[in-house]
């Protein structure tokens, strides 16, 4: 089935491709499955007792990359999906997902994906996931993301997510659990503008002895938008956690950070910084020495920190 | 070679305490290729700076920059005219990368040999530098060095450099003295640099003491020198060894 310009847009927008690609992927547009191609070793299963994939990715000889793009066009979708990832043993693989909503009417369309990750053993996993909102329509884009991450010894994974423009509303909740020697490292950039809210909620355990977590969180809130940021890292053992959260507050916005740290053994070495405020007046200042506006200016210093 | 003229210059700063006069009727003309400031700290050497560049408006007076009034003009309008500023705290910058700003100094998209090729002058390891944030994980120095990288892609035909050799200590004085006499022949036009260095000060054409908020001094280096170093009731220099 091919493509109208408007889905192209969404995905291009969600996960900076041009057409459908040539790999495994798995497009689902309105709701329902819209193609799917698979590989020799990574396979994609619908699942029979509730909507959803299973993604199986096996160990090759290199990197491969799977799509999982979830595509809106039409408004009043209520979209509900399960996707479960299993990264067998030793494997490596890129997985690009996100999700794209463009509606053109009154209609709220929302996609509630629910993904888990099940990395095995020395098994690394990059994943992108990309939230993005288009249209003229004033239908609410509501995206909820949630996130379970399991890894297993000597396993990582680095999770890039990024949500920059016209989702409404979004509570994003992640949580794993690591064992011994694993590395989880997730950055987040969130962008909200107009009333829009967005809610981050982190959880993760580190239960094995050597592992690894290191989360940065960028925000900026324009206009009257509101965020929250939540965290919670527990280090149950002999290990490293780190989060960071910097936000930048514009206009009328308002930015909330919860950060938790909570060290239940005598070894486990946390760190938590975080820096909210507005831009800092001498930083516009020096832009402007080198020429730029104030405006343009503040939209380097946002581009930037949203890089 | 540029021409600034200040004329009968005044700041008024307001505290708690009433109003405090910061500035006091400055008039210069500056059409030298290397000119200095110097003077006690607070004497309001770097407010002078700022005025120039627009970041403080003054109370009272007017600048000219070659003839034309710029007292009006906003700092982006007079970077525009050809003044450019070094500061002497550098501002740290989450995500913008040290290529980011010598590329928006420069005003154009240089390649990344052009970027480097800035970063050389002033000693930093190009290759090391070119991708690096301008963030907490820069030195002082580190970032004192880009600032001066960057106010060298301006290319402008006035530059100010507002203590430049404060936090270089790992970097040879030499060099920094090089950096200013390469961006003179290069761009053709006037430096100002405020310092407390005598070696500095040693190639300057033109020294300018300011304390109190007034000229005290201001002369050739033969003039002015011998008595600034002569001078122990103001400890204008405040000399180290690097």
């Amino acid at each position: 089935m091919a493509l109208d310009s408007i889905q192209k847009n969404l995905l291009k927008e969600v996960a900076d491709l041009e057409s459908i690609p040539t790999g495994a992927y798995n497009i689902r547009s309105n709701g329902g499955l819209h193609s799917r191609n698979v590989t020799a070793n990574i396979d994609i299963v619908t699942k029979t007792d509730k909507p959803g994939i299973d993604i199986i990715i096996k160990k090759s000889e290199k990197r491969e990359r799977v799509d999982i793009p979830v595509i809106i066009t039409e408004s009043g979708i209520k979209d509900l999906v399960y996707n479960d990832f299993y990264i067998e043993d030793g494997a490596d693989v890129i997985i690009v997902a996100g999700c794209g909503i463009h509606t053109v009417d009154s209609g709220d369309s929302s996609h509630d994906g629910i993904h888990s990750f099940h990395v095995g053993k020395n098994a690394k996993v990059l994943y992108y996931e990309k939230h993005y909102g288009g249209g003229d329509g004033n239908g609410k884009k509501v995206m909820n993301p949630t996130t379970v991450i399991e890894i297993d010894q000597g396993g990582s994974m680095t999770m890039e997510t990024a949500q920059i423009k016209g989702v409404d509303s979004s509570i994003r909740k992640t949580s794993a659990t690591l064992k011994e020697n694993a590395t989880l490292i997730i950055h987040e950039k969130i962008m909200t503008h107009g009333n829009q809210y967005a809610e981050t909620d982190f959880n993760v355990d580190i239960n094995g002895e050597g592992s690894n977590v290191h989360v940065v969180s960028r925000a900026v809130a324009k206009d009257s938008s509101v965020q929250k940021f939540y965290s919670v890292v527990n280090g149950n053992c002999a290990c490293t956690g780190r989060t960071e959260c910097d936000a930048i507050v514009m206009d009328k916005a308002k930015v909330l950070a919860l950060p938790g740290l909570n060290a239940n053994d005598v070894d486990a070495s946390l760190v938590h910084e975080a820096a909210i405020g507005k831009i800092a007046g001498e930083q516009l200042i020096k832009l402007m020495t080198l020429g730029l506006t104030e405006q343009q200016a503040e939209e380097q210093i946002v581009n930037g920190f949203l890089k | 070679m540029a021409m600034l003229e200040l004329k009968n210059i005044c700041f008024t700063a307001e505290n708690e305490d009433g109003k405090k006069d910061i500035i006091n009727n400055v008039s210069l003309t500056l059409n030298e290729k290397f000119i200095a400031f110097t003077g006690p700290n607070g004497g309001g050497k770097s407010t002078l700076a700022k005025i120039i560049m627009g970041i403080i408006k003054p109370t009272s007076g007017k600048i000219y920059l070659d003839g034309e009034d710029i007292t009006d003009l906003s700092i982006t309008e007079r970077a525009h005219k050809g003044l450019a500023f070094a500061f002497q705290q550098p501002v740290r910058f989450k995500g913008i990368t040290v290529s980011d700003i010598v590329n928006l100094a420069s005003g154009k998209k240089l390649s990344v040999q052009e970027v480097c090729a800035y970063l050389s002058e002033v000693g930093l390891c190009a290759r090391e530098y070119v991708n690096r944030e301008i963030n907490a994980s820069l030195s002082g120095g580190e970032l004192k060095r880009i600032e001066i990288a960057a106010t060298m892609a301006r290319g402008a035909k006035f530059s100010i450099f507002d203590e430049p050799e404060a936090g270089i200590d790992l970097w040879s004085f030499n060099s920094l003295i090089k950096v200013f006499e390469r961006l003179s022949e290069k761009v053709g036009g006037s430096l100002l640099i405020i310092s407390h260095q005598e070696r500095i000060l040693n190639i300057a054409d033109r020294i300018i003491v300011i304390a109190n908020g007034k000229v005290k001094s201001d002369g050739v280096k033969a003039d002015v020198l011998p008595d600034i170093l002569k001078s122990s009731a103001c400890s204008v220099l405040t000399e180290k060894e690097n």
